[in-house]
């Protein structure tokens, strides 16, 4: 079979798409996690509807699953795809600006259908044509049809065997990308075996009778082989970012020998951070599902004054419901953290894309001069790192920090080489267990300027906090000029000085050029594959990427006053930007900035690079 | 049994009073503090272990005058915090000083799901219907046309009775008392305490400067008071008036008060007081009871068992799932699950 040659790939794009109710997200999840576990380093970007069934047909209501998997550690999810499964027409149009040229384009012949082809908007019967892309390597099988040829034995009803087309579409791509298919299978039985055993045996029958459809068509021109990735060492797992904080946070709270409690309230992109921790029971885990975001915080808050490491989460909208709550954690200086996975705004926006506006918010979304910890995680796997720090920072320093994550890291997902918890720092919060002589003093500070933690319950600590401004020392309301412009500074210091508890900033590639990308927060993976493109043609171009918001680490000026140009890039109207013209005035920002709920693209972040070095 | 031998002074803080002189909120304070001792003994609760929340208000004030642990958040909030403190650590006596602002309007959300949760919390609700620290403006408890700053032609809108709401929030524990009545509300305070689960006591308490006599025409003074509101005691028939000459019964569906001996009422027709009915109907209907149609009901109105209380739910389930489990610590967790080797 000539046409079936097989082809060494380094790295492969596939975007599975189809009805938000087709099993998209599903069907690229098991096929990214069998490339992960058959050694392949994977990225992925979910990309659906903020409705759970949009309309069914038609191009808003097309949920889509992209998994970039290759033989080198891949950073992003990959711009543009080299394999489209699209289940209907409309998935088809929604994704024909993603094909990268001469892409392979698998699509339910079954779907074109006079309704859909309407519903999609094409105005001929041909969406190939219309879409100029029939020179592409395009295959029309159908699906439908033989799914449920391939099902005819199992005695599911049609609607039951329908719904298995998505598992035939999966078994293509196994074949094409010679990828086995034990991991889906043991999913399945997993899932079903126990309450519908046959619908397990139906959904591996629809995986087997794809993979032989396209082993014995001569449609598909290539069989691609991609090695396993070369990756460091160790013990992996796939990990997605909302999954990765839970854990990050989880772990904190071990090395701070705390119970960790998480009041929260459920708000798209952040959800399964909560759904997360309620599961983990077993290492003392309380959750509290809130009555309201306010709620959410607030028994947050109440659960640090009793004494455990708490937290909440949210996203865009929820947070400026917590504002008035997280001002109050600033002023009684207790530990919370807030996790922010960020999505299109203001308002209601884009609940399911992603966006990188609430830095602003997250800064300064306060009334009053009320400063606390800003970091940003910035893949999937990190979002784990950076919860622990946010949780080391809150507990020791005695101050709310808000973790910024976004919609893309926070659904993506990737390998991750496991730590290994003797590798982490213990956390020692100023925790007071008896009353010094002369008593127990709540606004006494250490050298960190923290406050002591008393918890309620303690013999001899009973003292009392509250949103009023109080006297420095012993914390009882104070009205007097002096000592609210001293608490008012002593608060300030207190965040600034957490820059000596920080790493110093680091840049990517060399310390001096031409020109410098700025980045922050879930950008990185593209800023660094842009930078990496541009260097390896031999640019001068290096990346300063902060996870590190607020306050800023050491170094900065000394890595900034080495280039000839800055260019700050973020998924917002220029915030960052905006805040480093504020903290060093000296030098000129160039800005690059989007607002269309979508990851940057390699490409168009190579032409920005580009046209500033030429 | 314990006998920590506390007295009031134990629990009073070093900071001075500020409420106005003559305003309501110094006899719930001096209640609290006469009945924290007895609290102490009945429930086995050291001193170390009462923890104070407050929201915004006169009301919220209170916690600075107490010597325990003590919360001042903000405005509404109290009740969403001390859910907090309770869940992190159930072994804290947990107390809520709120008012009909902070529980019945900006922190109403919260007030009902405490309720609904059934937090082992014990909410002291200041009721003078009025916001008294922002001067005067009508609260959601405010009567009906009640002029104030806010509402100078007269209010528009009809007010929360807040027995029945706690009722029809699923509350297992509602009592109201009257400021001036110092051991009755000592009394409900005590058996808020014992009472497992959310235990709300609404305390009628009068505004001196904003809202002056709002509660006089029933409660202005004993006299008043014995004519125009019924002590209910679990166990006791329900009677009131200066000789306890008259009773409540019920016909038609309905509460009537009867003289006893006039009208064939004898003392067998009077209701006798079953705070632990699970059923809510008559509960609602004395905690309804508005004068001058009734004696306004004071006392513990509503006391019964609920299981299902949410911080010891929460905790048993940490516990259940953790002797089951097989992961115990972090390194278990990431290890768990599909994990592979690169060698």
């Amino acid at each position: 079979m000539e046409q079936n040659k097989v082809q060494a790939l380094q790295d492969v794009v596939i975007r599975f798409s189809g009805d938000s109710g087709d099993g998209m997200q599903l069907t690229g999840t098991l096929f990214s996690d069998t490339a992960a576990l058959m050694g392949n380093s994977i990225s992925t970007f979910p990309d659906y509807p903020a409705e759970i069934r949009a309309p069914q047909g038609t191009v808003a209501g097309v949920s889509g699953f992209q998994v970039h998997f290759g033989d080198h550690r891949e950073l992003n999810p990959g711009d543009y795809c080299d394999v489209l499964v699209a289940m209907n027409p409309a998935a088809l149009k929604a994704n024909r600006k993603w094909l990268k040229e001469g892409a392979t384009v698998i699509l339910d012949g079954d779907s074109i259908t006079e309704d859909n082809l309407r519903k999609a908007g094409f105005v001929s019967d041909d969406p190939i044509a219309e879409l100029e892309i029939t020179e592409y390597n395009v295959v029309v099988p159908n699906i439908t049809t033989m799914t449920r040829e391939a099902l005819k034995e199992t005695g599911l009803e049609n609607r039951a065997v329908v719904k298995c087309k998505n598992m035939f579409a999966l078994g293509i791509c196994f074949w094409l990308f010679d990828r086995t298919e034990e991991h889906a299978f043991a999913y399945l039985d997993a899932k079903f075996s126990k309450k519908n055993p046959v619908v397990a045996e139906a959904n591996k029958l629809a995986i087997k009778a794809g993979y032989n459809y396209a082993a014995n068509t001569h449609q598909f021109a290539n069989h691609y082989r991609v090695e396993s990735a070369n990756l460091e060492k160790g013990t992996y797992r796939t990990i997605s970012g909302n999954v990765a904080t839970a854990w990050g946070l989880m772990a904190a709270a071990e090395k701070a020998g705390l119970p960790l409690f998480c009041g929260s309230y459920p708000i798209t992109p952040a959800t399964v951070i909560l759904e997360e921790l309620a599961k983990h029971k077993e290492l003392g885990v309380k959750t509290v599902q809130a009555e309201d975001e306010i709620a959410g915080i607030c028994t947050a808050i109440g659960g640090a004054f009793a004494g455990n490491f708490a937290v909440t989460s949210t996203s865009g909208p929820g947070l400026s419901l917590k504002s008035e709550a997280l001002g109050l954690a600033v002023m009684i200086e207790l530990p919370l953290v807030v996790v922010d996975v960020q999505r299109g705004g203001p308002s209601t926006g884009l609940p399911t894309k992603t966006e990188q506006s609430d830095l602003v918010q997250a800064l300064y979304g306060r009334n009053g001069d009320c400063p606390l910890i800003v970091v940003a995680a910035s893949s999937p796997s990190d979002c784990f790192h950076y919860a622990f720090e946010a949780g080391r920072l809150a507990m020791e320093h005695m101050t709310p920090v808000v973790l910024l994550t976004d919609g893309f890291i926070a659904n993506g997902s990737e390998p991750w080489r496991i730590p290994s918890m003797s590798d982490y720092p213990t956390i020692v919060p100023p925790i007071v267990n008896e009353a010094p002589e002369g008593g127990f003093m709540p606004y006494v500070r250490n050298e960190k300027l923290a406050r002591g933690w008393a918890f309620p319950g303690k013999t001899g600590l009973e003292h009392r906090v509250g949103g009023l401004e109080k006297d420095a020392v012993k914390g009882s309301i104070s009205h007097d000029p002096a000592n609210h412009q001293k608490m008012t500074r002593l608060r300030a210091e207190k965040v600034a000085r957490v820059a000596d508890y920080i790493p110093a900033q680091e840049v990517y590639g060399d310390t001096e050029g031409e020109l410098l990308v700025v980045g922050w927060g879930g950008t990185r993976g593209h800023l660094q594959n842009a930078v990496d493109q541009l260097r390896a043609e031999g640019k001068s171009v290096s990346l300063c990427h902060f996870n590190y918001i607020n306050p800023l680490p050491k170094g900065v000026e000394e890595i900034f006053s080495k280039f000839k140009k800055i260019l700050v890039c973020e998924l917002n109207e220029g915030q960052f930007a905006g805040y480093l013209r504020q903290q060093f005035q000296q030098f000129h920002y160039e800005q690059y900035g989007k607002s269309e709920g979508q990851p940057f693209t390699i490409v168009e972040l190579k032409e920005k690079f580009q046209s500033l070095i030429d | 049994m314990a006998d920590y031998k506390y007295t009031p002074a134990d629990f009073k803080s070093d900071q001075e009073v500020r409420w106005c002189p003559g305003c309501g909120d110094h006899a719930i304070l001096n209640a609290v503090q006469r009945a924290l001792p007895e609290i102490a003994d009945a429930t086995d609760t050291p001193h170390n272990k009462f923890t104070f929340v407050s929201g915004i208000g006169c009301s919220s004030r209170f916690i600075y005058y107490m010597k325990t642990f003590g919360f001042h958040s903000v405005h509404g909030r109290a009740n969403a915090i001390a859910t907090g403190v309770k869940t992190a650590n159930p072994d804290l006596s947990v107390w809520v000083a709120t008012g009909d602002g902070d529980s019945l309007a900006i922190g109403g959300n919260h007030f009902i799901h405490a309720i609904r949760r059934n937090v082992d919390l014990n909410l002291i609700l200041f009721n003078n219907e009025i916001y008294g620290l922002t001067k005067g403006q009508y609260s959601p408890t405010s009567k009906l046309g009640k002029v104030t700053k806010t509402s100078p032609y007269g209010t528009v809108e009809k007010p929360f009775n807040p027995g029945e709401l706690v009722i029809g929030a699923k509350g297992s524990f509602f009592a109201r008392s009257i400021d001036m009545e110092v051991m009755l509300t000592k009394d409900c305070l005590v058996e808020a305490a014992k009472h497992k689960g959310m235990s709300v006591v609404e305390v009628l308490q009068n505004c001196v400067i904003f809202n002056d006599k709002t509660h006089a025409l029933f409660a202005g003074d004993k006299a008043t008071r014995a004519q125009h509101t019924i002590t209910l005691r679990h166990g006791e028939k329900m009677l009131f008036g200066a000789n306890k000459e008259k009773g409540l019964v019920f016909e038609n569906m309905k509460l009537k008060v009867v003289t006893i001996g006039e009208d064939g009422y004898t003392l067998d027709h009077v209701l006798t007081h079953d705070a632990h009915e699970q059923d809510t109907t008559l509960h609602a209907m004395l905690a309804a009871m508005k004068y001058p149609e009734y004696p306004v009901a004071v006392g513990v109105i509503r006391n019964v068992d609920d299981p299902c209380v949410y911080d010891q739910a929460v905790a048993r389930q940490v516990e259940e799932v953790k002797a089951s489990s097989k992961i115990k610590c972090m390194d278990d967790l990431l290890h768990s699950g599909a994990t592979w080797e690169v060698e």
